[in-house]
């Protein structure tokens, strides 16, 4: 049996990989059967909102080419219910760009609770975030060149970002991070479709905890939180 | 199979597609190379001196999964059919089921790749690490390993009784590739969201490496370090404890890659114990090895091959005993998502089995071609930096992500961790620099041989 080819294609090759996939693979997908995955429409909340409001007063002809690029018309009269779909589908769009530029290969999107991590950057991951459609496939991700983004929503401003986008090291001397200027139209207070997808997407990030930061904590001062 | 036809070829030259193992080596050393120069970009950026900085195509996060993805699926798949074409007929005795099927695999496999570098170069990536070939690829790589196992796995499974070593590595490592593919490319994608689907990119991650990479790899070496030493291995007994508690433990291992994500904690613990448990079955692996050498070791460095073979296995056995440490959650707390990990992959990836495929490659090329290698000098050249670059670049990365773990856990501002990064990312550019300079020694050498060469030597018309 050890040495022959059934012994080997049937018991080693299928055997212990499907061992496998079902002690590791089905158990956690058995495990959260009661949490269904939400659609992108669902996950956009009011902190989402304001953001958007403000991308469309600060940068009004990069807004309207998003809504343009994703199939509507930037003429019409916003509503709350065109406005959520609007959002929803600029998270879809900015996850893509999100993953397609490999920001994933540099940023992870979940924050242990080990090694201070939690008084960095806020709450330790928990299942439930991660059970919607812009977390499929999840974005964990396994490298940190740059910090965690998974609570980065409201941790900056829209035109902190513009600025960090088109040029990181502007503001972050030492930063390693790739320049973006194809999110913008020239310079940075002309971010484009891209460049206001992924802003949007940045203030989303944590937006569902209560806590969604208004101020960042600089870790050096943050001793005194509990 | 045995008499007949055109006694003059003999019927190991008659088994084997020659040209088409060439032209394997040709494409993977092509990939390797652009592999090489992403690495080479990405690295550029993290010293801040990206030439290419502000433009959308040389995007340095585009690039990196350029490079990964050209390692795994240019270089390293590349290579192993070209071996395996030679390795699987002249070892089971038997050609593979068909030869336009071959080089029409050959052809679609290229296909794939070039597809998969201009979809990530558009910005089409897949979030699956190492399965970053964009979606509408996947279906077309499925089919093509698909057509691997059917086109391999006749020749093995034609013969009755008892298989030798390899034999069960190949056989398993057809099956598992498919299954492996299909799992972490399309289950995350389209049916598991969240954390559950993390777990399956875990398994993924992991088993392309250990059930794809790892038994193709040792069954090459139990195929060539014999045939090289013309000895037996050392222990069959320890060749069956290898070959089964790989089979058993690898698969078992994959959470280890997310751990202290929101995955439950025991699934955890027993990626971690699994870890574990595959590091000693590694050891007996090595064992056997090193065993088979052991009274002559000055063979394993005089031969060129077997040097890098050997080279590659002591290796095998760091990157194996950093894994049983780095997966204790103890380490995990100061090591993940540092350049330690970075390191660990680069020794994995081309540390041993690039290690090995280039070994196989310096083997087999002149008896391809049926002429001695054109320089024996470029040759040691390619040696000596490709390993010193490597050296040097697996330590500098290790203390690099020690460094970078006592930053953030203790809480200094995120720069700081770059700053004191910088250092060790210049040491890594000087690395990588060794490593390339090592490689255009190669390819000028294959470009030299295969156009002119030096006559045919006596001693590879006897092996031919
Ligand atoms: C080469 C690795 C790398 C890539 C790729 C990368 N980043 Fe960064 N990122 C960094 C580093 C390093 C920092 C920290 C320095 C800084 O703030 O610029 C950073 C910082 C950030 C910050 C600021 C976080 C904060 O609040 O301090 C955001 C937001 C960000 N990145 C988003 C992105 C997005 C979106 C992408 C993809 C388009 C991306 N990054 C791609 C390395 C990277």
């Amino acid at each position: 049996m050890f040495e022959s080819r059934t012994g080997i294609l049937l018991i080693a090759g299928l055997g212990f990989f499907a061992l496998a996939f079902l002690s590791n693979g089905l158990v956690p997908i058995l495990m959260y059967r009661d949490m269904p995955e939400q659609t992108a429409e669902e996950v956009v909340n009011r902190h989402l909102l304001i953001q958007f409001d403000d991308l469309r007063s600060r940068y009004p002809e990069g807004f309207a080419k998003l809504v343009r690029h994703l199939g509507h018309d930037p003429e019409a009269k916003p509503t709350p219910e065109s406005d959520r779909q609007l959002a929803a589908e600029t998270l879809r769009y900015a996850r893509k760009l999100y993953i397609g530029e490999a920001c994933w290969h540099c940023h992870s999107q979940f924050v242990r609770p080990v090694s201070n991590e939690s008084r960095r950057w806020g709450p330790v991951a928990k299942s439930w975030e991660y059970q919607n459609e812009l977390q499929r496939p999840v974005l964990f991700g396994t490298r940190r060149v740059g910090p965690d983004l998974s609570r980065e929503g409201g941790r900056r401003s829209n035109d902190w970002h513009a600025v960090h986008f088109f040029k990181p090291t502007s503001l972050v001397e030492e930063s390693v991070m790739p320049e973006y200027p194809w999110f913008f139209d020239g310079d940075p207070n002309h971010p484009n479709e891209r460049g206001i997808a992924m802003i949007a997407y940045m203030q989303w990030l944590g937006s569902w905890l209560p806590h969604y930061f208004n101020n960042y904590v600089d870790p050096r001062l943050a001793e005194a939180q509990p | 199979m045995s008499s007949g036809a055109a006694p003059a070829v003999p019927l190991a030259r008659r088994l084997v597609d020659e040209p088409l193992v060439l032209a394997y080596f040709i494409a993977a050393l092509t990939y390797l190379a652009v592999t090489l120069l992403a690495g080479l970009l990405m690295a550029l950026q993290l010293v801040q001196a990206n030439p290419l900085a502000g433009l959308e195509i040389f995007s340095p996060g585009r690039w990196r999964m350029v490079h990964t993805n050209g390692a795994a699926y240019g270089f390293i798949a590349n290579a192993f059919l070209g071996a395996l074409h030679w390795a699987v007929p002249r070892l089971m005795l038997r050609p593979v089921l068909s030869r336009p099927l071959s080089w029409f695999i050959f052809v679609a496999w290229q296909g794939v790749v070039i597809a998969t570098v201009i979809g990530l170069l558009a910005g089409q990536a897949q979030a699956v690490e190492w399965g970053e070939t964009p979606t509408w690829i996947d279906p077309l790589a499925l089919a093509g390993l698909a057509l691997v196992a059917i086109n391999f796995i006749p020749p093995i499974v034609s013969k009755a009784g008892a298989l030798y070593v390899s034999a069960w590595y190949f056989l398993a490592a057809f099956v598992w590739t498919f299954l492996t593919y299909a799992m972490g490319n399309f289950l995350p994608q389209y049916f598991i969201p969240g954390t559950g689907g993390g777990a399956i990119i875990g398994l993924f991650i992991h088993d392309l490496v250990g059930l794809f990479v790892t038994p193709l790899g040792w069954g090459l070496m139990y195929y060539f370090v014999p045939i090289i030493l013309r000895r037996p291995m050392w222990s069959h007994a320890l060749s069956l404890v290898g070959f089964w508690g790989l089979a058993f433990f690898y698969p078992l291992t994959g959470i280890h890659h997310f751990l202290y994500t929101p995955i439950p904690m025991f699934l955890q613990y027993g990626a971690v114990v699994s870890t574990i448990a595959v590091e000693f079955v590694v050891l007996t692996v090595i064992i056997n090895f090193l065993g088979t050498v052991w009274d002559r070791p000055w063979v394993a460095w005089q031969n060129l091959p077997l040097r890098w073979f050997f080279t590659g296995i002591i290796n095998y056995g760091v990157t194996c005993a950093q894994c049983a440490l780095q997966t204790t959650l103890t380490f995990q707390q100061l090591i993940h998502f540092s350049d330690w990990v970075v390191g660990h992959a680069h020794l994995v990836m081309l540390g041993v089995f690039g290690f090995w495929l280039l070994g196989i490659m310096i083997y087999l090329i002149p008896r391809l071609v049926r002429r001695d290698w054109y320089s024996k000098r470029l040759n040691e050249w390619h040696y000596g930096l490709t390993v010193a670059g490597m050296t040097l670049m697996f330590f500098d990365l290790l203390f690099a992500g020690i460094a970078q773990g006592v930053s953030w856990g203790s809480l200094q501002i995120w720069e700081d961790s770059l700053a004191i990064s910088l250092p060790f990312w210049w040491v890594r550019v000087l690395a990588g620099l060794m490593i390339i300079a090592g490689q255009i020694c190669f390819f000028v050498n294959v470009y030299l041989t295969l156009r002119t060469g030096t006559a045919q030597t006596e001693e590879l018309v006897a092996h031919a």
